[in-house]
């Protein structure tokens, strides 16, 4: 009877064996990925079990901590002009995990980093509490109050950057939510929550627009596509006549006309009078001549098809679209299936008017523990070089030009130069909706060049011929450039 | 058989030492490891060193120290790491139901109940090392078991289930019982009684087919009737666990007892096709089978229960959060103290830990077997292979289910659960394991002189 024994010994050491192996699975290998899986409730109670660390704007916490009494949770978040900070914060829920800066800085603002673990110690041993750190922004609060109520009740977005650097200054959205609105996790919360939802609200207001919805460009894409020109040797003078007909027909389609907006003359057009006066013939038929090859590396150049630019917040990506010839010709003037967040058209701005520079762009400038030691500090990066710094003055000028005496002229700012673009992206199946107001502009003053911003609109009730994007949008990146200026006198 | 009875050089030598005290020495250990455990929870839950711990610290020593006592006196040579193993499983166990008490979103104190019900089943094991003078005795009651254990086994079909499971007897008054847990110990003597008897037919009495052995079809008749009787309690108990329990049980003594292989492809063979039988109409099943496929698939927007101990586990990582520092309470379900308790050793100790009590259990796992192979006599073989197997099954089914290796029973923990019927049956487990140990390493009584020796050494020059 001893050999069927030994072999059931063996059978049941399998059996302990098996039940090793597999508590080695779930607590080693899957380990990490259960602990922090958004439905494992320690997660929130980690969260708001000391009061959470601040985001910081200019010195000042635009988010803050209160107690609670709900259950399993001793605090909540709290937010300061949650409405107007909501882009660049993102939310944390005690019932609705949490988002963007909340979330991609949960470590620090919890204060369970890796990073933190000296400081941690040292409370331990000193009887301290644990307390998360700071997200320092590179937010310029001025500039972000100018954006928000710039905008209004209009529907759209702003994002603004310091083109030296790279540093996001203003990143706006409305319409807006308050996340304090849903921090904690009563009934109230929950309705308030669902409330925002798309399906709920047509007018997504959890929507982050300045990072993460895409517009068709516009006529502001005519930047790029001067750029093209000149980059790759199609016209050097900025000046000088460019081969362009009127009418232009699209190429290989049977007469098919690309139209411009008005009597406009823009019969063999300078570079500097086809983009101040916005000449859809010319800058198609450079996006035709180049061809899509060209386009699209230098729209790269700029930052699109890049689905990795993190802020640290995730942007979506913008698209210069691989296609046949006449939708090129048709993306060169920013339509067809060409698309761009405001963030990219702001890096357009801030890298021309940086002489040919793209510096990445950010917004957490530091991560500080609690003993205010810095455990991260970013430094500006540059990402790309889409001009030479012969070729970017060029364009400076004439995009100086459009709001000297072009369809930008709203954005003038006195003893300041303002280089910019309009835009008015035809948008819907035959143009049928309200089409978007773009602007895009650089302000430069003696000691430099603090801010590049770009602003859009999303079809409001104006008539269509009133909506270009000098009207509606312009101002509005006045106010924001304005607002930078005058931090830094 | 011939071979069982020569093979002593495993365990059991004539003047083997009789270990007593290595087995006090490791229960110093087994009393003082859940004592600081107890100390470490107060201290995490409320700061203080809780005021129970003098009180509980003497009585699990006392438990100890007279079980230790009547071992010495009653079963000298008694397997030494028995004994200690159990101690310290059920002293951990006490501890993290008490621990959970603490959390009052789990329902009313159950360690204190514990605490009793272990008593009680320390009580039994002294009684069965005390009047228990050999396990032979229990080969009498052969066919009085057999009708006990049905008798236990079909009773739950007659009173209300809990939690979907019927596997409980309730007495008014005196509280619920799970006579799965006596079944098992009382149909593994049924069972080592039957086949020493019956091995020698189901063994020889065979044809030869595609080089296995197959049984007379009179000789199928008792494997069936036992798969019919699984299935029966997998259908009207809906208690998955118990009738994969027995099923094993049975199909591991048929093979030691006639060393056949064909019967475990036979026993495989059948409880694979019960199973799929019955999965296919039972929803009960089903829903088992579903929630260990999908673990973290929310259920109307909610975390299920199976869920929350996955998240235990992982929570838990390599060292654990601390004893009373995890987060076990968030296992809302029904039995976060008894089938779940595993989840939070997981989270509170680690992996570390869970491991450690893991190796706990397959260790007395191969004591049992251990005395199996040093037993001189076929039943008492028979008999501990039966209980050790049992016991080592009920821990893979519950670990295994708890942990997602195989779909959830409702089963559980031996010793470390909460659950009156378990641990008093398991101590008596224990007892019986402890009683055949002894007999089998106890050294052989000194030969009688004999006359045809002396004449034979006249002849000699």
């Amino acid at each position: 009877m001893n050999k069927p024994l030994r072999r059931v010994a063996i059978f049941c050491g399998l059996l302990v064996l098996a039940l090793l192996v597999r508590v080695n699975w779930v607590q080693f290998v899957e380990g990490d990925q259960l602990k922090n899986d958004p439905h494992n409730r320690r997660v929130a109670i980690e969260r708001y079990s000391t009061p959470r660390g601040n985001i910081i704007v200019g010195g000042k916490a635009v988010t803050g901590s209160t107690t609670t009494d709900s259950g399993d949770f001793k605090y909540k978040r709290t937010y300061k002009n949650g409405k107007m900070w909501a882009p660049v914060t993102g939310y944390a829920s005690q019932a609705f995990d949490a988002n963007q800066l909340e979330k991609l800085n949960d470590g620090i603002l919890t204060g369970t980093d890796d990073r933190l673990f000296f400081s941690r110690t040292v409370d331990m041993f000193t009887g301290g509490k644990q307390k998360g750190g700071d997200v320092v922004t590179t937010l310029n609060a001025k500039a972000q109050k100018a954006a928000f109520e710039g905008l209004g009740k209009q529907k759209g977005a702003v994002a603004a950057i310091n083109p030296e650097t790279g540093a996001i200054l203003a990143l706006a959205s409305t319409p807006s939510y308050d996340p304090s609105s849903f921090a904690g996790m009563s009934n109230k919360d929950a309705e308030a929550y669902n409330a925002l939802q798309k399906k709920n609200d047509p007018d997504e207001p959890m929507l982050n627009r300045a990072l993460r919805q895409t517009y068709p460009p516009g006529s502001t894409f005519k930047v790029v596509t001067a750029s093209a020109a000149l980059e790759n040797g199609l016209y050097h003078d900025v000046n000088s006549k460019t081969d362009s007909p009127l009418p232009y027909t699209l190429p290989d389609t049977s007469g098919l006309p690309l139209k411009n907006e008005g009597n406009i003359p823009c019969k063999d057009a300078s570079l500097r009078e086809a983009l101040r006066w916005s000449c859809n013939t010319v800058f198609g038929k450079i996006s035709a001549d180049l061809g899509n090859k060209k386009m699209k590396a230098e729209a790269e150049k700029f930052g699109f098809n890049d689905p990795g630019i993190n802020t640290p917040v995730r942007a979506s990506e913008s698209i210069y679209p691989e296609d046949n010839r006449p939708q090129n010709a048709m993306a060169g003037i920013g339509q067809a299936s060409n698309r761009a967040t405001p963030l990219q058209m702001a890096m357009v701005a801030s890298a021309v008017a940086d002489g040919g520079k793209l510096m990445k762009p950010y917004m957490v400038d530091q991560l500080v523990a609690q003993n205010l030691n810095v455990v991260q500090q970013h430094t500006p990066q540059q990402m790309s070089r889409p001009l030479s710094p012969e070729n970017a003055q060029k364009v400076q000028s004439i995009m100086e030009t459009v709001v000297k005496d072009g369809t930008g002229t709203a954005a003038q700012i006195p003893g300041v130069t303002v280089g910019g673009k309009t835009g008015t992206a035809q948008h819907g199946e035959n143009n049928k909706d309200n089409p978007y107001a773009w602007f895009i502009s650089y302000a430069k003053t003696g000691k430099g060049t603090p801010v590049a911003v770009a602003v859009v609109i999303e079809g409001s009730d104006t008539l269509r011929d009133d909506i270009a994007g000098g009207k509606l949008a312009a101002p509005i990146a006045k106010r924001v450039m304005e607002a930078v200026l005058e931090g830094q006198k | 058989m011939s071979s069982s009875t020569t093979n002593t050089t495993t365990i059991g030598n004539i003047g083997a030492p009789s270990r007593r005290n290595t087995e006090l020495a490791m229960l110093v250990f087994a009393v003082l490891i859940p004592v600081f455990a107890y100390i470490n929870v107060g201290l995490a839950k409320e700061g203080t060193v809780p005021a129970g711990v003098l009180g509980y610290s003497l009585g699990l020593g006392l438990l100890a120290g007279v079980a230790h006592l009547v071992v010495r006196k009653w079963a000298p040579y008694a397997d030494p790491l028995m004994l200690p193993i159990a101690t310290l499983l059920n002293g951990l166990g006490l501890i993290f139901i008490w621990r959970l008490d603490q959390e009052h979103s789990l329902g009313p104190a159950m360690a204190p109940n514990q605490l009793m019900w272990s008593t009680l089943g320390v009580a039994l094991f002294l009684a069965i090392l005390i009047f228990l003078k050999d396990h032979r005795v229990l080969q009498r009651y052969t066919y009085i078991s057999m009708v006990v254990a049905l008798v236990l086994l079909v009773a739950p079909v007659f009173f209300p289930g809990v939690n979907g499971a019927k596997i409980w007897i309730t007495i008014p008054g005196l509280g619920s019982l799970q006579p799965g847990e006596f079944a098992k110990i009382i149909i593994a003597i049924f069972f080592a009684g039957y086949l020493m008897v019956k091995r020698d037919a189901l063994a020889l009495a065979s044809r030869r087919f595609m080089g296995l052995y197959l049984p007379r079809g009179r000789d199928l008749g008792p494997i069936l009737v036992i798969w019919a009787l699984s299935l029966m309690i997998l259908v009207f108990e809906t208690d998955l666990g118990t009738s994969l329990l027995f099923f094993g049980l049975f199909v591991v003594m048929l093979y030691v007892a006639t060393e056949r292989t064909s019967w475990i492809v036979f026993g495989l063979l059948l409880s694979a096709g019960g199973a799929v039988a019955v999965a296919t109409f039972e929803s009960h099943v089903q829903t088992r089978v579903h929630n260990w496929l999908n673990p973290l698939e929310l259920l109307n927007g909610g975390v299920t229960e199976t869920a929350q101990a996955m998240y235990s586990f992982g929570s838990g990582g390599i060292l654990g959060s601390g004893l009373g520092q995890g987060y076990s309470r968030l296992i809302q379900g029904i039995a976060p103290k008894s089938d779940y308790i595993l989840a939070t050793v997981g989270e509170e100790v680690g992996l570390a830990g869970l491991m450690a009590i893991l190796l706990l259990y397959g260790l007395l796992i191969e004591r049992g077997i251990r005395t199996a192979l040093a037993a001189r006599d076929p039943f008492g073989k028979l008999l501990s292979i039966g209980l050790s197997g049992a016991f080592a099954l009920q821990v893979f089914v519950v670990a295994g289910g708890v942990t997602g290796l195989i779909p959830l029973t409702g089963m559980t923990m031996p010793f470390l659960a909460q659950g009156g019927s378990s641990v008093i049956a398991n101590w008596a487990l224990v007892a019986i394991l402890l009683r055949i140990s002894d007999t089998a390493r106890r050294p052989a009584p000194a030969p009688a002189p004999s006359t045809d020796a002396e004449m034979t050494q006249v002849v000699r020059p």
